[in-house]
């Protein structure tokens, strides 16, 4: 299943709905690197409040997806992490490293929000 | 159906799911996490087992192309748990003590798959042979 993506002002909001697939998380990689162009967002957030697994792949791919987003001009925020995905994640010894994350979508989007307001443009 | 139940010598029921596909690893998990469940397991014990599939199956996947999953109940240290069986006839890993220090992949992965499932669990058995394929078992118990 596709996962959703609604624009909001100008961010972009994908919510995971259900378990997802390799091929169904590339596809989300792809998909939002192509959305943040065609609404000119200036963020993205993801919503993995269903995800009770993040496996290696999973967190890689979130990193990918995070640093693309950033070459196309957008910051993004992880949201939802459940604390036991937390805790098999920091047993496992995977990190988001630079990647920003936030409690739920209200976080998020504060935290979006933030950024415009003092112009961070991270160069890396 | 890509799982069948089959019965094992004592009578419990154990599934097996024959992976080949990344759709094949969600399977996995998520059968894992129901017979975690019913045997007891709880929060993030649930996750950790799941977490733990994931990375077996993925492993599968990415050396072996195919292979399967066999997923049962465990009472052998006397104590009721759960045993997680990731078998493959792929190519097998040469150099064992290197395929379990952390940082090591020779694959796309993270290098975090073998030393982090081993982590996860509480009981890790690995053997393998160069071109005959690699068996996992891991083992988590009620707490």
């Amino acid at each position: 299943m596709r996962v959703p993506i609604l624009k909001q002002s100008q961010y972009v909001i994908a919510s995971i709905q259900s378990a997802l697939s390799d091929e169904e998380l590339l596809q989300l990689r792809d998909d939002l690197a192509h959305d943040v162009g065609k609404y000119r967002s200036r963020g993205v957030i993801i919503d993995v409040t269903v995800l009770d697994v993040m496996d290696s792949f999973a967190v890689r791919t979130l990193r990918a997806i995070a640093h693309m987003i950033r070459l196309r001009g957008a910051e993004t925020v992880i949201v939802g992490i459940q604390p036991e995905v937390a805790f098999a994640m920091v047993q496992l010894g995977l990190t988001l490293e630079d990647i920003t994350t936030a409690l739920d979508l209200e976080e998020g989007l504060a935290c979006l929000n933030q950024q415009m307001a003092a112009g961070t443009r991270h160069v890396h | 159906m890509s799982t069948n139940p089959r019965m094992d010598a004592r009578g419990r029921e154990e599934s097996v799911v024959p992976i080949s596909s990344s759709a094949d690893i969600v399977t996995a998990r998520q059968r894992g996490r129901a017979l975690a469940a019913a045997l007891g397991f709880s929060g993030s014990d649930l996750t950790l087992i799941a977490t733990a599939i994931s990375e077996l199956a993925r492993n599968i996947v990415e050396y072996a192309t195919t292979g399967e999953i066999v997923l049962s109940p465990d009472g052998t240290a006397g104590r009721p748990g759960i045993v997680i069986i990731a078998r493959d006839e792929g190519p097998g890993i040469p150099d064992m003590s290197q395929a379990l220090s952390a940082g090591y992949s020779t694959g796309p992965g993270l290098g975090m798959g073998l030393p982090g499932v081993r982590r996860l669990m509480d009981d890790f058995e690995i053997t393998s042979h160069a071109g005959r394929g690699t068996t996992v078992s891991v083992r988590k118990w009620l707490p």
